[in-house]
């Protein structure tokens, strides 16, 4: 006797917990989806020269900027410069606004954008960092890739 | 000399601390109260002894020791002093020594204001706690020691703290924030406290609770902080960026505030009491992983301190054993918790309970998209990506709708059960007269936007909930003020905290929705016209602070013929380090901020400038600060004064009182 009302109470909080799986399921499949979306590879500089890189497709990009690589236009915002991982890959960066404080040659930087033509990226946004000396770990190992590469090929 | 001694106070408290794990705990196994006592004692010795070692090291900070390797990095002569003290804690290992400064100051607080704490019970939570700061302790001592020498060379002038560090907003922004970050670890010590002594009862609720609230309070207050900071001194004018380390503090606030809202319901109902202790264990186990997140580097993020892979792979081990050491002893004290007490589909509970899902499902979406990262790292091989901030608002927008919704309706709920006739009281002439206020709110910003007039709605709908379910409270009494000002404290706070949601709220989609931003070349005698505003240039000239030199922009603000302001960005080149920074200039209006910051010199005299108009933006902080405040608030009320009143005794037959019928 004691069972019977048990097993329906039993009944109801599976079928809750099946129900809550289910929705569980259904929000990480949304999430996924939208975190899938929202991704951005990186690729160090030795690969966009390599033809690696997708074209026309968010990606991040990162290296060293050129020494006396930096051109400004005179009427707008527009600046390009080199980014190379300092072993003989380097590709054309183009943005158009204002650049962040620790931005400037012979330093790391990492931008996000979209690489238009083969070696040409154009930049939605330059990576600021709060420290000189903080190197994001992306272009640390794009420089180690560049000099492996570069390293194996003499 | 001093340095030494500093380094020297920090062993003395590492092995005090380890004499307050080990004193207690042998002192509760035997039976001996002297030794169960010394916990407090104790707890007092590691403050002094660390404070004593913060001081060492602010003080060599103030004396220009460059012959300690952290002073040189991080300090110079030409330093204002201010900066010299804040920046004890403007890198890595100085401020580690800060967070166990804060640690040691928590658990003597625990130990001085636990008082109507049965004696074993609190003996058992500053164990807890002391065992945390062994950790810690030994953390500093072994691989990141701010005392140390570079001798015999060392330089004789210091590289400089950081130029953005060099701001009020750094002074204040980490003492509050570990002051959060850390007092998490209070709940969580009474949590494992209770499992230890298998007091699974709900007086372990009540007791945390003001110290979750404080805890809370202050992780508030530095989130708040470090947005604001981030407006005015970054030079980007953003206010959260869903960086990394921004969620990493994002995180144990999310589950902090799930915390404080089930302790209430733990306390007051006795329901979800394994769920709070489990709660309590996670708050704290994301405040530690946010340490590990900044301190190892392993995200590319703005804030990350200098990449050390040991360090991070000590907290991640340090880490491990907390969750898992707190989480084994769950499975094996709390497996058979239940709650005896049931609760109606209206009643408070079960919008605690949605609360609780919510806030909990934001922390893990947000840890999901945070880590991604990282798993993608190690699942591809060694690919590296980053999840960009559509993700955060894809996820977390559509979930605090909801979250606003139930806000409303929750503020009318009963415990246990609460009428229809109460709960939808005046709910469809409050949602129109909402709906009206966040129409015309949306149309003074400039037009309708479906977004802001929404939000709007649900803060406005909020707030006049807010407002009803006072009235409630007083009405048919024959003097409504006065009865209005004698609401206890708790409810105050209550009202003020859900008000600050709405505040922020507003604030939050009118800063994204309406703002208007343009970064131009502006040469001198330009002027931008934005709306009913006229900008124009005056060029800069070069001035000269403390320890940087400046280009100071001019620039006038009109309205009409009116000058509203002058306002004059620097860009700053600071000399020790030669690391350049903008100083945005910013005017604070209702209609919104006008914010003018200098991008770089280009030719003729020209700037690259950045204009953003940005209308309530204010709301997100004054909001921030509101919710702290409420969390504050709920300290001084009455209950908790009382209680710190009453002796040990009526406490303990209370426990006893609560574990038989619990």
């Amino acid at each position: 006797m004691k069972f019977g009302p048990m097993k329906a109470h039993r009944r109801t909080i599976l079928v809750q917990i099946a129900l809550l799986v289910a929705l569980a399921g259904l929000a990480l499949t949304f999430v996924l989806q939208a975190l899938d979306s929202n991704i951005n590879l990186f690729f160090s500089p030795i690969q966009v020269v390599a033809g690696e890189a997708p074209h026309g497709e968010r990606i991040r990009v990162g290296g060293m900027v050129e020494e006396g690589s930096i051109e400004r236009s005179d009427r707008s915002l527009q600046v390009e410069f080199d980014v190379t991982d300092m072993a003989g890959s380097t590709f054309r960066v183009r943005y158009t606004g204002i650049l962040p404080d620790l931005f400037r040659a012979g330093q790391g930087v990492v931008a996000t954008g979209v690489l238009t033509e083969d070696r040409l990226f154009e930049a939605e946004e330059i990576l600021a960092k709060h420290d000189e000396k903080y190197m994001p770990p992306e272009v640390a190992l794009a420089l180690e890739a560049g000099g492996k590469a570069a390293g194996d090929g003499s | 000399m001093i340095v030494e001694l500093g380094h020297f106070c920090l062993v003395i408290a590492c092995l005090l601390a380890v004499l307050q794990v080990a004193m207690p705990s042998i002192g509760l196994s035997r039976g001996n109260l002297l030794l169960v006592e010394s916990a407090r004692s104790l707890a007092a010795g590691v403050f002094v002894f660390t404070l004593f070692s913060f001081g060492a090291l602010t003080l060599a900070f103030l004396e220009d020791d460059f012959s300690v390797a952290y002073v040189a990095r991080n300090s110079n002569t030409l330093l204002p002093w201010p900066y010299k003290v804040s920046a004890v804690w403007g890198a890595h290992e100085g401020s580690f020594l800060l967070w166990t400064l804060v640690m040691s100051v928590w658990t003597l607080l625990v130990a001085s204001f636990s008082k109507p704490l049965e004696q074993l019970f609190r003996a058992r939570v500053l164990v807890v706690m002391a065992a945390l700061g062994v950790g810690f302790y030994l953390f500093l001592l072994l691989t990141s020691n701010p005392f140390e020498r570079s001798l015999p060379f060392f330089p004789s002038e210091g590289s400089d703290l950081n130029p953005l560090l060099q701001d009020f907003g750094l002074i204040v922004h980490p003492p509050l924030l570990y002051m959060g970050y850390v007092g998490l670890s209070v709940p969580f010590a009474f949590a494992i406290a209770s499992l230890w002594s298998s007091q699974l009862d709900v007086s372990w609720a009540r007791w945390s609770r003001p110290w979750t609230n404080a805890a809370w309070a202050f992780l508030t207050l530095g989130i708040t902080l470090g947005s604001w900071w981030a407006y005015y001194e970054l030079g980007w004018g953003g206010w959260w960026f869903w960086d990394a380390v921004e969620n990493a503090s994002f995180m144990p606030w999310l589950i902090a505030t799930a915390l404080i809202h089930s302790l209430a319901a733990t306390e007051k109902r006795g329901v979800f009491k394994s769920w709070t202790v489990l709660l309590a264990v996670f708050g704290f186990s994301f405040s530690l992983l946010g340490a590990f997140l900044v301190r190892s580097g392993i995200l590319t993020s703005v804030h990350a301190f200098a990449v050390d892979p040991d360090r991070g792979q000590v907290i991640l081990a340090f880490l491990i054993v907390v969750i898992g050491g707190s989480l084994l002893l769950y499975s094996v004290r709390a497996w058979n918790l239940k709650s005896v007490v049931s609760f109606d589909r209206t009643g408070r509970e079960n919008f605690i309970l949605a609360n609780n899902v919510l806030l909990t499902i934001s922390a893990t979406v947000i840890l999901l998209g945070t880590l991604y990262p990282l798993a993608y790292e190690a699942l591809t091989g060694g690919d590296k990506i980053s999840v960009g901030p559509p993700y955060f608002n894809a996820v977390f927008v559509p979930l605090m709708l909801p979250m606003m919704v139930l806000m409303a309706f929750s503020q009318r709920s009963r415990w246990w059960s609460t009428d229809s006739s109460v709960l939808l009281k005046s709910q469809w002439p409050m949602l129109g007269a909402s709906g009206a206020l966040g129409a015309f709110v949306s149309w003074l910003l400039g037009g309708l936007d479906l977004w802001v007039a929404g939000v709007g709605t649900l803060a406005f709908w909020l707030v006049l909930n807010l407002i009803g379910e006072l009235r409630r409270r007083v009405k048919g009494r024959s003097s409504p003020w006065q009865r209005l000002l004698k609401q206890p404290l708790s409810v105050w706070s209550m009202v003020l905290g859900h008000f600050g949601i709405a505040v922020v709220a507003l604030g939050v989609v009118a800063a994204v929705m309406v703002s208007e931003e343009t970064d131009l070349r502006m040469a001198p005698g330009d002027v931008e016209t934005m709306g009913q505003l006229k900008i124009s240039f005056f060029g800069t000239q070069a001035v000269e602070g403390p320890n940087y030199v400046a280009d100071q922009g001019r620039f006038e603000i009109r309205e009409g013929d009116e000058l509203l302001a002058v306002l004059k960005p620097e860009k700053r080149r600071y000399l020790a380090s030669q690391s350049v920074m903008t100083e945005a200039d910013i005017l604070v209006r209702f209609g919104g901020d006008i914010y003018v910051a200098l991008g770089e010199p280009l030719s003729e005299g020209a700037w690259a400038v950045r204009i953003h108009i940005k209308p309530l933006v204010r709301f997100i902080w004054i909001g921030g600060v509101l919710i702290a405040l409420s969390g504050f608030l709920s300290l001084l009320d009455k209950r908790y004064r009382a209680r710190r009143a009453t002796n040990d005794a009526k406490a303990v037959t209370e426990t006893q009182k609560e574990t038989v019928y619990g």
